[in-house]
């Protein structure tokens, strides 16, 4: 499984994704000014300040390059994972619904959180037991999941919701507890906390972010991508 | 010509930032102070007015939980 | 764009005066510049780099009395940072700077800023920055001002730090009246690289490029120069200080981007020597690159790539804007430079060339506007003695009381653990994201000092630390002690120091009290590296904290690196669980002289302070970090603010567990109950284990077994006295800072 992880100016979790995705496969960077996804099987869309978080998370850096090839590489079913910034992005790129706003405590909050897996039968959770309960650190400002009573209505019936913050630990506001949602193909995962910096007890007491890779990598692969004006050779 | 963009909340959506302005005045003094919402200013020129709409619906704002005032600055609006 | 430069009229000695420099300094100048006055721009660059902040004109002497060498040593005082060896080829550069009166006038600014400007220090010797730590003081809690500084402080730093990806580890923050009008705003960084990338300051190579790239050149900082400004600048309104803001802002995404384009520069072995612009912008890292590469340096304006019109030359050589950093690159080099440059979306220039004549230019195309000699400017400001005088009267007032003499033991403990300079500071280290580039081992709050991993299966170490109330008690034994408690922080997560830095705080040193504050400490410092084999290699010094009602707490701030060989050993607060048996090791003889309590109890300072057995404490610390190492210890917390009751109490808020501790006779013999849960001294640690492994320490050092965790409380028991605190009501207590501050 070969994953690829975005760089854009400003990112700055887009190595710790690198090395977790390492561990269960291939890696690279990929820098946002080319539109070649270099055979990825996966994409990730990392954490960080792209663009400085300027004007809006994530709303410049939807617009780059690479991320048309992103776009692309997602109509067609491909595997995105998009984390905190990531998340970002994918909501501003209409890859997924609803939109992140500022923590209801307006304050950058950096806290482990407990997760519930609320569906195991996605890429990204096939490795999890239904209800597991992972423990991974959040790190954001802008981490509030919003969409209207109707789409958080219609992505709880679809089942769109694939994690959510155990009660007493949604330090954001995000509505009905969402954590992490996906596409309604579900191939595409947005999630705020950080599974790459769960992957390791050593630094951080809890691997069980690890189960998210470890999912990607085993999901069959989908045809590689060569991405927008890529392939000329 | 000179353009400028007020983007603000849409109502209905918590505004956290909105809230603590609201609580902080009545605390410096100033009394009868209701509905807060706090937002974002971008004043550009442009060569084109008409472009501003698309220019705001693309990337200025995002329609999904802001609303956005178009006012140029000759005076129309 | 070409910055106006107009014939001005020639500044005079008041002009001089104006800008911060004495007549006697103006005439020296005048001297240096070959018996004719400077003109303006001139004596704009030569006030700023002959101000105390740049030329350390009052410590200068002083300082070179600091051990600076050790077998880790790899770079010492006189570069951008310090560096030590790591092992597995690898280096940790890192130091500590102030930002404290930016801080002052607008916090979240003035933090951010010093972030960013000791970042730079770190990557323009070649190093990726790999962590923060940072050291704050503050006036008491209850002034409005002060939560103020509080929260725009942090929140600037957490801004900065996290924006950048480098995550802020560690750090300290304390709250004491003398620093109501004059906080301090101190900020370490670490960085890391292999030896061979390290890269030095000095320009050299006759006929090579100086490039500045970064961000753009604006009026930020400027300030106090403006008194140059010509009148006629007027002609765009009556809003003249308003372009000159005296605020620097940072912008971190520009560092980011300038971080990565600096490293993949000197990655890709394109420069010859990097610099970072901080004070004093473009003149100091100009000058310092040349002097200490014994050349000169043109340097042209007109191709400074700038943010405003119409800026005067001197603006342009004064500027203190952001995130820009100034190299040397041979002529063939340049493309490619500029190159990366644009890949990274930073501005490129090239604008200045290195000459032989040892002096510096300052162009506008082809007319000079400035010259002067290189070793004037950097190597012969005037350097003054120190005339200390020992103060014969107290220099601050005591503290408002905020607890009873005679209050019993329990409601003492849980007015220190509610007290603001020992409370969990989680209101404030949840802002800053403390796991970026996945090294961190230990988080703020998990160990007595922060931990992170090498490649190598080892981990560094970092702590940072101060007190400035005992050394306003005594400033040389009060600074020794701060030495030990650093030393104390790393042997209980298992590291032995590699490097020390330093930043000294203090009041007007041409007054005879402040003078003898930083002589004194200045000898303990000295005293303690040595004997601790912990040398400095690098810091910074800020004078005048001062206001009408005196001077700041002479505060030498302390930030020291350590090594230890295996990551998954490292040491922990917290008792880990249930059963273990808690011992006190080392020597511990509590004393509430200077004291927290002595705080809360609104006590004078004493007229100087025991003397400390360094010998004894510091043969406690090598048997520690050799136990942690080892793993013959499950916990290990040093005793400091509170003393011993509050250490415990810290250890079971920690390992979320009770204790039952019984203290005998072998425990502070003689000393009273107040003293002996609450006394503090260096030397004393809680640590924790097995009871056969504990023992094993005896042999090298003090160890009395005292009772074990287990229970929903903490229990004390002295002389038949029984303290018994809930745990919950520990855990509430600690929270206090949230409920003042949140």
């Amino acid at each position: 499984m070969k994953f690829g992880v975005i760089q854009f100016p400003g990112s700055c979790d887009e190595v710790d994704a690198l090395a977790a995705a390492a561990r269960v496969g291939e890696a690279a960077l990929l820098w946002h000014g080319d539109r070649d996804l270099r055979g990825a099987d996966a994409i990730i869309v990392p954490g960080g300040f792209s663009y400085g978080d300027y004007l809006r998370a994530g709303a410049i850096a939807r617009f780059a390059p690479v991320m048309e090839s992103v776009i692309a590489f997602a109509r067609d079913g491909g595997l995105v994972l998009g984390i905190c910034n990531g998340f970002q992005v994918l909501c501003e790129a209409g890859l997924l619904p609803g939109a992140l706003l500022g923590n209801a405590n307006r304050r950058f909050t950096s806290r482990q959180v407990a997760l519930r897996v609320e569906r195991a039968d996605t890429p990204f959770t096939r490795t999890c037991a239904p209800g597991a309960r992972l423990s991974i650190p959040a790190k954001h400002a802008c981490g509030r999941y919003y969409a209207d009573e109707l789409t958080l209505d219609a992505l709880q019936a679809r089942g769109q919701v694939v994690l959510r913050y155990a009660p007493g630990h949604n330090f954001n506001g995000s509505l009905r507890d969402i954590a992490g949602v996906c596409n309604e193909a579900g191939n595409v995962l947005g999630l705020m906390p950080h599974p790459e910096h769960a992957v390791d007890e050593l630094v951080g007491g809890s691997a069980d972010g690890l189960a998210l890779f470890q999912s990607i990598a085993r999901t069959p692969q989908a045809p590689a991508a060569g991405g927008v004006g890529a392939g000329a050779g | 010509m000179r353009a400028r963009v007020l983007i603000r909340p849409k109502a209905g959506i918590l505004d956290p930032q909105g809230e603590a302005v609201k609580r902080a005045l009545p605390a410096l003094g100033f009394d009868g102070v209701g509905d807060v919402r706090v937002g974002r200013l971008v004043e550009l020129d442009v060569a084109d007015p008409a472009q501003l709409q698309a220019m705001c619906e693309k990337l200025l704002a995002n329609p999904l939980v802001e609303d956005y005032e178009l006012q140029l600055l000759d005076g129309s609006a | 764009m070409s910055a106006s430069s107009r014939a001005a009229v020639t500044p005079t000695v008041e002009d001089a005066i104006a800008l911060g420099l004495t007549a006697a300094e103006y005439e020296l100048v005048c001297a240096k510049q070959g018996g004719r006055a400077p003109n303006q721009v001139e004596l704009a660059m030569y006030s700023l780099l002959w101000s105390e902040h740049c030329a350390y004109k009052h410590s200068k002497r002083l300082l070179r009395t600091l051990p600076t060498e050790g077998e880790h040593v790899v770079m010492g005082p006189g570069e951008n940072a310090g560096a030590v060896d790591v092992g597995g080829g690898l280096v940790c550069a890192f130091k500590v700077e102030s930002h404290n009166h930016p801080s002052a006038v607008e916090p979240f600014q003035g933090a951010a800023t010093g972030v960013g400007g000791i970042l730079r220090d770190i990557f323009a010797l070649g190093a990726r920055p790999i962590a923060v730590l940072d050291s704050l003081r503050f006036g008491e809690l209850s002034s409005a001002r002060s939560r103020y500084l509080l929260d725009g402080a942090v929140s600037g730093i957490g801004h900065y730090g996290n924006s950048v990806g480098v995550p802020t580890v560690g750090g300290e923050v304390y709250f004491e009246a003398p620093y109501e009008h004059n906080c301090l705003v101190n900020a370490m960084a670490l960085g890391l690289a292999s030896r061979e990338q390290l890269v030095r300051s000095a320009a050299v190579g006759v006929g090579n490029l100086v490039v500045l790239f970064g961000a753009s050149t604006g009026r930020d900082g400027i300030g106090g120069a403006s008194v140059l400004a010509s009148a006629e600048l007027g002609a765009a309104g009556g809003a003249q200080a308003d372009r000159r803001p005296s605020v620097q802002v940072g912008d971190p995404f520009e560092e980011k981007k300038l971080l990565e384009c600096s490293l993949a520069l000197l990655a890709r072995g394109l420069v010859v020597s990097l610099q970072d612009l901080g004070a004093a912008g473009l003149t100091s890292a100009a000058s310092e690159m040349a002097s200490k590469g014994g050349v000169g340096i043109d340097l042209d304006i007109a191709r400074v790539p700038l943010r405003e019109p119409g800026m005067e030359a001197f603006e342009v050589m004064v500027s203190e804007s952001q995130e820009r950093m100034l190299c040397v690159v041979a002529p063939g080099d340049l493309e490619d430079v500029l190159a990366l440059c644009a890949r990274w979306e930073v501005n490129g220039a090239a604008i200045g060339e290195v000459t032989a004549a040892g002096r510096l230019r300052v162009l506008d195309g082809d007319r000079v506007l400035a010259d002067m000699p290189v070793s004037g400017l950097v190597d012969e400001c005037p350097l003054y003695d120190l005339r200390p005088v020992r103060p014969r009267r107290a220099l601050y007032a005591p503290p408002p009381a905020t607890i009873d003499r005679d209050a019993g033991a329990r409601e003492t403990l849980l007015a220190l653990l509610a007290s603001p300079n020992i409370a969990s500071r989680r209101e404030l280290f949840e802002r800053y994201d403390a796991i970026v580039q996945s090294r961190t081992v230990r988080r703020p709050e998990q160990a007595d000092a922060a931990v992170l991993a090498l490649p190598d299966g080892g981990a560094l170490a970092a702590s940072i630390d101060g007190n400035g109330r005992r050394v306003a008690a005594d400033p040389y034994t009060g600074t020794v002690a701060a030495v030990l408690e650093c030393v104390s922080n790393l042997a209980c997560v298992g590291a032995e120091p590699l490097g020390t830095t330093n930043n000294l705080n203090f009041g007007n040193p041409e007054k005879g009290h402040v003078a003898w504050q930083l002589s004194e400490s200045v000898r303990g410092l000295g005293d303690a590296c040595r004997a601790l084999g912990a040398p400095i290699v690098g810091g910074n010094v800020s004078l005048y904290n001062e206001g009408p009602e005196g001077p700041i707490y002479p505060t030498p701030v302390i930030g020291m690196v350590g090594r230890l060989p295996d990551a998954r050993r490292a040491g922990q607060t917290g008792f880990p669980a249930a059963g273990c048996a808690i011992a006190l090791v080392g020597p511990f003889a509590p004393s509430l002289a200077a004291s927290e309590l002595s705080k809360l109890r609104g006590d004078e300072l004493p007229d100087g302070l025991g003397a400390i057995d360094l010998a004894a404490v510091g043969a406690a610390q090598v048997a520690l970090r050799e136990a942690v190492r080892a793993g013959a210890v499950a916990s290990a917390h040093d005793i400091a603010e509170g003393g011993l009751a509050v250490a415990l109490a810290e250890c079971c808020a920690a390992g979320g567990v009770g204790a039952e501790v019984a203290l005998g006779e072998d425990v502070a013999p003689g000393a009273s109950l107040l003293q002996t849960l609450f006394g503090e001294g260096a030397g004393g640690f809680v640590v924790s284990g097995e009871e056969p492994r504990l023992g094993e320490l005896a042999g090298a050092v003090d160890v009395r077994l005292i009772g074990a965790a287990g229970g929903e409380q903490l229990r004390i028991e002295r002389r038949g006295e029984l303290i018994a605190v809930a745990l919950s009501e520990l855990v509430a207590a600690r929270e206090a800072l949230g409920r003042v501050i949140a």
